[in-house]
Order: structure tokens, then sequence, then C-alpha cells
């Protein structure tokens, strides 16, 4: 107990702050309301679902836990099942052998839920594209809230996508303004 | 040149960084061949299909057989007929054959006479006689379908079963497990993988030499550097531009880096599954030291596309090979007590000693290889069989245990760290100056091997070139395919709460064999 005692003082805490939301990963407007984002932006659970990844992107999911990212230390965890979750973090192109099972966990998450996609395979099917063994992009199976591009996407990066899921968003219309004009 | 007192004469291949021999022979031949290589105890590398009809139109396919050999690697091809394209079962001799003859089966449509049939890729989403990898095969798409599989049943009072995936409770890729399960304790585990299967050999047709090894850094993207430079070394044999010497020993250190970054972070996974979350927290952390300096000095946290056909395409300078040793100085000495403290858990050991047991007579009839074959006392591993440059100077120490189980699988890991960082300040004080790259050029017709020792066990490459020059078949083989059968055995008599902690301590990849 000792040895362990020590290290863990050693370490010390070694959390970093959690990145600003960008709205630019925003695929839809927001659909949910203020009251219930206010309920998740304090206690967000997670279903990770890998549809069909190169297993890259799993590997930055799971730094999201180390003590540098410290997720659950901003509210967020993730959870065993899509039935305790509220939002779903879905990497890959989605293989054709998973999409029944990515719509029957879609299907089995209560509402209101988000969907985020994950690396440059979610977000377009990436370098597998679309074929008789891929669905190419999350988006051509489930709806998608919010897009994080990479290969893959740094923690960073994906923490953003994750909180611009719960951030309240712009109202739809200045949104299509503000896109018209670009 | 002929191996085991068999007539059979192998040509060998210029420009390879391993010896590679190559032949041609008849069902007689290979049966005999893979008699003597069992007797010999060689082990087979990996077994694949293609579609030769444009080709030969009697003989409109073939499969072909890698075996490592004292030698080197050796490499049967079987031409097969156009009409109904048979061979024969190898996976008497050879059990971890069973399963690749399935995928043959699938992706080309030969089938081994007399052998197991059931689709493997396959998982009844396009019609069984839609064959991705024939060359007439046109690109076509099919509604999902929910697929009934026949798992083998055990019949008998309180037997039930447990079926797991193909999504799991954690953050791990998909698969499928039915448990067969009396009380707590495993009966019987039957694996349904393939779940990932997303075309990548049919992807690979017509890419250029410098696309597909992006791709092929994608079959598994926690062993990309091993992919990475297994890939380049068929495609410089492909070439014939062979890399610089530097580049080679970039690439040595790109790979033993890889190698400390997943073990770190299996280490710290074992842990937790004991209820260890220090472990976790302690080892995640140092993995994320460790990958941070990667992305500074290569662009790229986990290594993708620093390597390329001809080279490297990042170089180190002085004041980044000194950020190096001293990583690699601080990490050691955290590793060293950490795993005092693992070493003196009680509850910890507790839980590895004796579990998940792969006896090392077992693990030589499976074929178990790689890190889980070292933990079974098989002495199987590339850098120390068939070391090439700059390993055949570095002389690494190969990581051996007897115990097969769970335990012996984290003292393996915990040598192959200590061994890596010892390595990389070996790699990093003796790396030769010069170029980082040569241009490689693709050349039509020809073929290419790479094989390479990753994290998992070894990644084998084949590539070949059509008459344009563009690749016409590559076929990527990844360890696990020899060592989930292992995993099945593995968790027998266990309790059903010791599965998670079995699996993370083999930790195969299911996107690898699922291609
Ligand atoms: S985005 Fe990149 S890392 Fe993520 S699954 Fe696709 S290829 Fe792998």
């Amino acid at each position: 107990m000792i040895p362990i005692l020590r290290q863990i003082l050693r370490t010390g805490i070694v959390s970093e702050p959690a990145p600003a939301i960008d709205e630019a990963l925003r695929t839809t407007t927001q659909r949910l309301s203020a009251a219930v984002l206010a309920q998740l932006g304090r206690a967000l659970v997670i279903r990770h679902i890998d549809a069909g990844s190169c297993n890259g992107c799993e590997l930055e999911i799971h730094a999201l836990n180390n003590p540098y990212y410290n997720l659950e230390g901003i509210g967020i965890k993730f959870a065993a099942s899509p039935r305790h979750a509220d939002l779903l973090l879905v990497t890959g192109p989605v293989a054709k052998n998973m999409e029944v099972a990515v719509r029957r966990a879609y299907d089995a998450t209560p509402e209101p839920k988000l969907v985020v996609a994950v690396g440059d395979c979610g977000c377009t099917g990436g370098i597998f594209g679309e074929s008789y063994a891929s669905c190419g992009r999350v988006a051509n199976i489930i709806p998608v809230d919010v897009s994080v591009p990479g290969c893959p996407p740094t923690p960073l990066q994906l923490i953003q996508g994750i909180l611009t899921a719960i951030a309240p968003g712009k109202a739809a219309t200045e949104r299509r303004d503000s896109s018209g004009g670009s | 040149m002929q191996f085991l007192d068999q007539p059979i004469d192998f040509e060998p291949l210029a420009d390879h960084a391993a010896l590679t021999f190559v032949a041609r022979v008849n069902a007689q031949q290979l049966m005999a061949f893979c008699g003597a290589a069992h007797t010999a105890e060689r082990r087979l590398v990996a077994l694949w299909g293609s579609d030769e009809r444009d080709r030969d139109s009697q003989n409109g396919y073939a499969l072909h057989i890698a075996f490592d050999m004292a030698e080197g690697l050796a490499c049967l091809t079987l031409p097969l007929a156009t009409e109904n394209p048979q061979f024969p079962d190898l996976a008497l001799p050879f059990p971890a054959a069973n399963r690749m003859q399935r995928a043959v089966h699938d992706l080309i449509g030969a089938a081994p006479e007399n052998g197991d049939r059931r689709p493997w890729l396959r998982h009844a989403n396009w019609p069984a006689e839609f064959y991705p990898l024939r060359r007439d095969t046109p690109d076509a798409r099919f509604a999902a379908v929910n697929e009934e599989y026949a798992f083998v049943r055990v019949e008998g009072d309180g037997v039930h079963e447990v079926p797991v995936g193909p999504i799991h409770a954690g953050i791990i890729e998909p698969g499928h497990f039915r448990f067969s399960v009396m009380g707590e304790n495993v009966l019987r585990l039957e694996q349904r993988l393939g779940w990932k299967h997303k075309g990548i050999e049919r992807r690979f047709v017509n890419m250029g030499l410098g696309e597909g090894a992006k791709l092929a850094g994608r079959v598994s993207g926690d062993s990309t550097v091993a992919y990475a430079w297994a890939y380049s070394q068929a495609a410089e044999a492909i070439s014939g531009a062979m890399p610089p010497p530097r580049a080679l020993w970039l690439r040595a250190l790109l790979l033993e880096r890889e190698r400390v970054a997943n073990h770190l972070g299996d280490l710290g996974y074992l842990g937790n599954d004991v209820a260890l979350s220090f472990g976790l927290m302690q080892f995640m952390r140092l993995k994320e030291d460790w990958i941070r300096l990667n992305a500074r000095l290569f662009g790229h946290r986990l290594l993708m596309d620093c390597i390329i056909p001809g080279g490297v395409a990042v170089d180190l300078d002085a004041v980044g090979a000194q950020a190096i040793v001293d990583q690699c100085q601080a990490l050691g000495d955290e590793v060293t007590d950490l795993k005092q403290i693992y070493d003196e858990h009680a509850g910890l050991q507790d839980r590895f000693l004796t579990t998940g047991r792969i006896l090392p007579s077992l693990a030589k009839l499976l074929g178990v290889i790689g890190l889980a074959g070292r933990a079974s006392a098989q002495r199987w591993d590339l850098r120390c069989n068939h070391p090439h440059e700059p390993y055949d100077r570095l002389e690494p120490k190969m990581a051996i245990e007897r115990n097969g189980d769970v335990a012996a699988r984290a003292l393996v890991r915990f040598a192959e760290i200590r061994e890596s960082l010892h390595l990389i300040r070996k790699i990093v004080s003796e790396m030769p100056p010069g170029s980082i790259g040569n241009l490689a050029r693709s050349t039509a017709d020809k073929r290419g091997f790479g094989w390479i020792e990753g994290w998992r066990g070894d990644v084998l490459v084949a590539l070949e070139t059509g008459a344009d020059g563009k690749i016409r078949r590559c076929h990527c083989h990844d360890p696990s395919w020899q060592n989930w059968p292992a995993l099945e055995h593995a968790v027998i008599d266990n309790i059903v709460p010791d599965f998670p902690l079995i699996n993370k301590s083999f930790n195969l990849s299911y996107a690898g064999p699922d291609l």
C-alpha cells in the first residue's frame, strides 16, 4: 500500500483543462432543448460503438480516460449499454456486417439521444469508402449530430466534439445566414 | 534451393530484407511439404488465395501458403482449377489454417476438399456466390441481414449459453463470443468474428504503391508501424529501390516505440481488470507521455504514415534524439517501480497466476505465435530468428516465459518494454547518418513480400503488381489469425468474470484479421 500511495503522491494531479467547443463540427442544428442540455452537461453518459474502425480511433478514445484528459472529471463517463447512454460515439466506416448491430444500438438508446461520428472514417467513410462490405460514413446508417474528423482525431479534438454536441448551439436561422454568406 | 529434403525447387527472390523463396507445387507436393514442415516444427505463417484466370484459363485460381523456415520465408503456390477450385485441407497439420481457409472460400470461392466450408468473413450480408476478390465480380450493394450462425451447442443439465457481442461492453472492437457455461465455469467458448470486414483487399486492387502504403497502415491502427514497414518491404522488393541504412534504423526506432506504447496500455488495462485502477491511471499516464513525444518528433501520435515505400517520411535531429534518450531513462525508472508494485500486490497476483493458461505443449499444437506464444515458451520472434538491418546489429533478447497464464503474458510485456527501451537507446546512439529515402517506383508483374515482428506477433504482407504497375493483389496477414483460437482454449475451466482479463492478456486484433 505504501508504494502505491507514494507513487500517487509523486504523480500529483496532471489533468489539463478541457478545450473550447467548435460549432464548425456540428452537422445538424442542436435538437435538444436548453433544459435537457443543462442536465447532460453535468452528467453525460456515452456509449462507444466501433462500427468497423481500424482500432486507431479507439486508442484515442481510451486516452480520454487517462489522467491528462480526465473526462470523468468534467462529468462525462462511458457506459456498458446503449440503454444507459445519452450519446453514441461511433467510429469507423460502418462495416456491412455491423449495420444491423449499429441500428439496433441506436434504437436501444433512449430519447433524447445524440450521435457523434468519430474520425475521417466516421465522417466520410475515409480510406475505406463504400463497397459491398462498407456502408461508408456513419450518417449513412443513423442520424449524426456532430462529426469529428482526423485520422485518428486527437483526444482534445474528441472532447471538443463531445462538448459541442451538448452545447446549446446557435439558432437555426443564424447558422443558415452565416453559412449562406461564406 | 530445397527445404526439408522435399523435391521442390524454390527460387530465391532478390531485394528482400528477409531471405524469401517461392515455388509452384502440386497438391501432393504441398501435402508432403506440410507434413515435413510439421515434423520439423516449422510454422505456417499465412494462407491466402488469388484469382489468376486472366493469366491461365485452365488453372485460374491459386492458393498461397507461407512458412517460417530456418533459412527464411518460403511461399508455396498451388494452382487451382478454374472449374470448381479445391485444395487439400491443411487444418489437420496446422489448425490455424481452418479460419484462413474459410476466408479464402468467402473471398475467392476456392474451398478445402472435405474441409470446413462454413463462412467466416461473410455474414449473410452478401450472396454466397458473390466472391469479392474475383476479378470479374462487379461492385455491388446488398441489403443487410441478421445472420443465424450455427454455434456448437453444449448439452447437459444446467448448461446455459451466454452470448456476448458483437458490440462489447467496453471501448473495444466488435466480435461475438458464445460461452457455454455451467454455474460460473466456462465449458466452451466459440468465437464468431469478421464483423469489421470492410473489403480492404478489394480496395487495394488498382491502387498505386504509395497509396497502398496508407491503406496498409490502417489495417490495424495499433500496429500501423508494423504494417507500414512490412508493406514497404514488399513494395521495395517490387521496385528494387532499397531504403538507405538510416531509414531502416529510423523504422526500427518507430517499431520499438509502437511496441512500448501498446505494452504500456495493456499493462494498465490488465491492472484495471483486477480492480487496480491505480495501475490503469499510472500506465495510461506513461503511455500519454510516450505518444505525445511521438507527435512532437514524428508528427503523429500513433506514427501513422511515417514509413513509406523507399524510406521514412520523418528524420530525427540531435535535439529529438536527446529527448528520446531522456524519455527512455524516465520511463524505465517508472516502469521498474510499477512492476514492483504489480509483483507485490497479492490481489493482482492471485488473479493473474494460473488464469487463462495455454501450456507450451498446447501452444505448439495450435501454432500460437508472437507475444502470447512467447509467454508459452514458443520461441518465435522475427527480430531474433531472422534479423535484418538493424536488428542484426542490435541483437535483441527474446522474452520467454513458460507458464502461459495471464501473469506470464504480463511478464513478457514487462520484459519487452525493458528490452525495447534498451534497443531504442542503442538505435539513437548508433544510427548511421545519411538520407532517409529513395524513390520507390513500381515495376510491372512482380511479387514482393514483407515480414515484420509487430508488438503482437509477425505481420506478413504479400504484394503483387499487374501489367500497369498498379496493385494486382495485396494480402495483409495479422498474427491474431493464429492466436484467436488459443483464446478459446485459454478460457476453458476459468470463471466467466475472468474472461475480460484473459482476453485483455492476449489483446488480439479484430480489425487485422477481419480486413
Ligand atoms: S479515422 Fe483513421 S484511425 Fe480512425 S478508424 Fe479510420 S483509419 Fe482508423
